[in-house]
């Protein structure tokens, strides 16, 4: 049984939302500071965690079907864009390790999706 | 404690961190499975306009017990791998990190119904360990 594309985008489209959720958690605990009324008084927080919640959805709706040998590796993709994020937002240089474990992520997931054909 | 033991154990701590994250991996996919695809198919649209809709989607996903344990063992994860992290370099830590793909495979050949593994898939998981595990290196 082929893995169907609908589960895949849905799983990707989980995780792109998921790096923004991350973003946001970030945000939150660099404003973290204080009493408990003030952790949920923390927008970004608050935010990061809803985030995370939709990103949950998705994911839910992508596993519904198909095979996790295909779609569990698709997460791996997530890591493009918290490593995109922490540049732009957070001024988080990229190394040489990180581009080419990038390259690397990138080279398997396609392999997955072509063991998935 | 000194810093030898204080490195071991959140070594020892994020590795069985791999461990809870893809048994909830699992847990999470065969909920999803005994939900079925009518009660996960909810379009942002539809949820705009009846907001109750999503309520009904989150109490099935709450009452599903493996989908509630899948996402307690996420949880606990997360908590666990917080508490090993704080304070701590995680560039060396990725590579453990990583082996979470290898053990999400592993046991879904084992737990799951209709999961295959073939050249290009377990190709692509070593890929992606590789790639994953390299990602802290400092240059």
């Amino acid at each position: 049984m082929r893995t169907p594309l609908s589960s895949i985008i849905l799983v990707l489209f989980g995780s792109f939302i998921g790096s923004f959720g991350a973003v946001f958690l970030k945000l939150g605990a660099e404003y973290m500071h204080g009493s408990l009324k003030r952790i949920f008084s923390n927008y970004w927080l608050a935010t990061g965690i809803v985030l995370y919640l939709l990103s949950s959805v998705f994911y839910m709706m992508g596993v519904a079907q198909g095979q996790l040998t295909v779609l569990y590796p698709m997460v791996s993709i997530g890591y493009i864009w918290a490593i995109l994020w922490a540049r732009l937002f957070f001024k988080e240089p990229f190394t040489r390790a990180k581009i080419g474990g990038l390259a690397a992520i990138i080279v398997g997931v396609a392999l997955i999706n072509l063991g998935n054909a | 404690m000194d810093s030898q033991t204080a490195a071991t154990r959140s070594f020892f701590l994020v590795f069985s961190c791999t461990f809870i994250g893809a048994l909830a991996q699992i847990l999470i996919k065969q909920g999803t499975a005994q939900l079925g695809e009518h009660h996960l198919h909810l379009t942002l649209g539809q949820v705009a306009h009846r907001p109750e809709l999503f309520v009904q989607f989150s109490l099935s996903v709450i009452s599903n017990a493996k989908l509630f344990l899948g996402y307690c063992l996420y949880g606990v994860m997360t908590f666990l791998m917080a508490a090993a992290l704080k304070g701590r370099e995680l560039s060396r830590l990725y590579p453990i990190i990583a082996l979470t793909y290898v053990w999400v495979t592993i046991l879904s050949l084992f737990l799951l119904p209709d999961e295959h593994l073939n050249f290009f898939r377990s190709m692509g998981i070593a890929f992606i360990v590789g790639g994953v595990s390299v990602l802290g290196l400092k240059k």
